[in-house]
């Protein structure tokens, strides 16, 4: 079972977002791997561990994701592709494209992939890589079983399940509650740098800046507002409850 | 060439164990800190992500990282728990090190690869009743009778030997020409006849680790088990504490990091007289002294990790990391006491913790005294 894994690094969710130049800052931010993608390295390993093959994450982002991309294999993971040409950096359009031809020269039966980053939170790249490739994709899986050829997946549909069969090939995104992630171990990292790690450019992988070239545009770049102290209403319950109604009218204006 | 970049290995190391250190480690603190329960499982996790054998290389069953990774991992968990941090200290840097160090092939094989793959737990027994700060004056006697040694005596205050496979024990074999003893070491398995272990302390700090007395009588182990050169056990342990020194001296930075880092949350949140604490300059200041002195010994520990793992001397250099560090912490861990005012002598605060396992870090592995006498014999004195 050859498993592709399609990781990148993001912002640590706990770190404060600040603003420069209306882009978000990148002083002194700390870089992990996105955490969706960390369940769906957990459980390439897994399966790997279980029927055996080969587990490659790919990845297309700057130099700095060499850190994400260690850690992974670190934790288990084989082999590993980076497209960190700026060239063909771009919107969710470019990195499916992109990302795309670098499945193209790989064999492969399951494509795991998270299902949203957390930092630009588009969770569209599975989704257009899988009808590149024209094959199925099974979104938010909480559990994965595979039999022969074929795969069932259990996928969280806002809180509820629901269990999908699939042929191999197949991508699969993953969601919280798939697996609990290992921590890398320390022969784990240590022979983690000897591990291959492939750095391609649009040249190696055959595409041309202009046909994978953005198809949207940031305009702006903003903070939500900051949250504003709540209010407690005082006196009578019920007329509490008639001067809720008519703030929510009035001031708020959600109703 | 000076560089102060760590490696990218080193950089994961810090950020897994980082991670380990606040989901399973820092949860139970306060529970171990409470009961004196020695955290096993904590030591079994441990084992299997490899910590324990960092130095080590990987055919005794170890990690091959080096002495800065390692100490890297004891100011991490030190940080989550000074406890935790102590008998992971001992049992790498006192329980297996010796035996990498001093040991045969076949000790190696025998004893370090259980020790650095995590599998057990290893102990340093060397500090007795009458021989503390005063190592030489070991009454602890070992005499050859045939293939085997008999060894009788008694051993406080040693690490981890309540769950320990083996203890490292030093014992007097004889004297030498000018009258004085001859100390060995030897490699004896816990479960031996004639080792009994209680572990019946009440200490002030580091709680959940394990502190027990030995006490051996007609001990018998084969002749294989003496450590290393038969007549340089006293130089052999002297060394070894130069390591254990570097790792106690981090241990002593993780704690402080913690007790700075719980200061000045708290100093940015707490309002009396209309403002926070933070922006009353006297605080101001405690914080800038606390932030001066973890630097200045992390930077002192890493530089005596870098020395050990260039084969140069660090006799000196560790001596200064563990004395500055440990007083260090327990200075800045008291300050954050202060800083939490009433609050900070709850239990339900930490700070008060960090300032009981603080006092550890200047008695154990050579008091400060000792620290000082050291680094006066290394100045010539
Ligand atoms: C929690 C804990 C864990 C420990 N773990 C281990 C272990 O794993 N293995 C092990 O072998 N030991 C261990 N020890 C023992 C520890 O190393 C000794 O307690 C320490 O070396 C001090 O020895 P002592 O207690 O006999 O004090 P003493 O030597 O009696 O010292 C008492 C005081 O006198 C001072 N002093 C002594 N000599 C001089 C001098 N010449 N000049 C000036 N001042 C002097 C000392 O600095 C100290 O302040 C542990 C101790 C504790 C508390
Ligand atoms: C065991 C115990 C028994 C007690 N018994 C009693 C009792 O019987 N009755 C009672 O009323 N209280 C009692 N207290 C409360 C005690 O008096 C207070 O804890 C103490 O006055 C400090 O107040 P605080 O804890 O609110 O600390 P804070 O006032 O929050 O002080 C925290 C830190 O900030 C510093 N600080 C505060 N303001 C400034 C400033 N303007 N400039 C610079 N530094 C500043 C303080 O010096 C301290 O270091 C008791 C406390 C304890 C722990």
């Amino acid at each position: 079972m050859n498993i592709l894994v399609l990781l990148k690094q993001t912002f640590d969710t706990e770190e404060k977002i600040v603003l420069e130049n209306g882009k978000v800052s990148e002083e002194g931010v700390e870089f992990v791997i996105n955490p969706y993608d960390e369940y769906a390295v957990e459980e390439a390993i897994k399966i790997k561990e279980e029927l055996g093959g080969e587990v490659t994450t790919i990845s297309l982002g700057p130099d700095r994701f060499e850190s994400a991309i260690r850690t992974a294999l670190a934790m288990g993971v084989d082999k590993a592709i980076l497209v960190d040409d700026p060239d063909v950096f771009g919107d969710e359009y470019t990195a499916a494209k992109v990302l795309t031809e670098v499945i193209k020269d790989q064999t492969y039966d399951l494509i795991l992939a998270g299902y949203v980053a957390v930092d630009d939170a588009s969770g569209q790249v599975p989704q257009r890589i899988a009808d590149m490739l024209n094959i199925p994709i099974i979104s938010t899986a909480v559990k994965i079983e595979i039999d022969g050829s074929n795969i069932t997946v259990h996928r969280d549909v806002e809180g509820d399940t629901e269990i999908l069969e699939a042929p191999l090939p197949v991508i699969i995104t993953s969601q919280q509650g798939l697996n609990d992630p290992r921590y890398p171990s320390l022969p784990g990292i240590m022979k983690a740098k000897k591990k291959p790690l492939d750095r391609l450019s649009a040249d190696d992988i055959g595409v041309s800046p202009d046909e994978v070239k953005a198809k949207t545009e940031v305009i702006e770049t903003f903070l939500p507002p900051k949250k504003e102290a709540g209010r407690i209403l005082s006196g009578e319950i019920s007329d509490q409850g008639r001067e809720l109604v008519q703030l929510l009218r009035s001031e708020a204006k959600v109703i | 060439m000076v560089n102060f970049e760590l490696t990218k290995e080193q950089k994961m190391i810090k950020d897994m164990v980082r991670k380990f250190a606040e989901s399973e480690v820092a949860p139970i603190a306060e529970h171990i800190d409470k009961t004196a329960e020695f955290p096993m499982d904590t030591f079994k996790k441990m084992g299997e992500l490899g910590l324990l054998g960092i130095p080590f290389p990987e055919k005794y069953g170890g990690s091959g990282g080096d002495t800065l990774s390692y100490i890297i991992v004891v100011e991490e968990i030190g940080r989550a728990c000074g406890s935790t941090g102590l008998s992971y200290a001992a049992a790498v840097s006192l329980g297996a090190s010796p035996i990498y160090y001093y040991g045969t092939e076949e000790q190696k094989q025998t004893y370090l690869i259980p020790l650095a793959s995590g599998k057990a737990l290893g102990s340093f027994g060397l500090t007795e009743p009458n021989a503390g700060s005063d190592a030489g004056s070991t009454r602890t006697k070992a005499v050859l009778d045939g293939d085997h040694y008999t060894i009788n005596g008694e051993k406080i205050f040693i690490t981890n030997a309540g769950y320990s496979k083996t203890i490292i024990v030093t014992a007097v074999t004889g004297k030498n020409e000018r009258g004085r003893n001859i100390i060995s070491a030897f490699i004896v398995p816990s479960d031996t006849l004639g080792v009994k272990i209680t572990s019946n302390y009440e200490k002030m700090g580091v709680r959940g680790s394990n502190t027990s007395s030995i006490y051996l009588e007609n001990v018998r182990v084969p002749k294989e088990n003496i450590l290393g050169d038969p007549k340089k056990g006293f130089k052999q342990f002297l060394y070894t504490l130069d390591g254990g020194r570097i790792s106690i001296a981090a241990l002593s930075v993780g704690i402080a990091q913690a007790a700075f880092e719980a200061a000045i949350n708290y100093a940015k949140e707490r309002v009396q007289f209309g403002h926070t604490l933070s922006s009353y300059q006297s605080i101001q200041f405690k914080l800038a002294d606390m932030a001066m002195q973890i630097e200045l010994a992390r930077n002192m520990v890493y530089k005596a990790a870098w020395l050990k793992d260039n084969g140069r001397p660090f006799t000196l250099e560790s001596a200064i990391a563990k004395l500055y560090a440990s007083e260090a912490a327990f200075y800045i861990s008291n300050q954050a006491i202060q800083i939490h005012g009433g609050n900070g002598y709850m239990r339900e605060y930490h700070v008060e913790r960090y300032l009981r396992d603080a006092k550890l870090m200047e008695i154990g592995e050579g008091t400060s005294e000792i620290q000082r006498m050291v680094i006066a014999r290394q100045l010539g004195l």
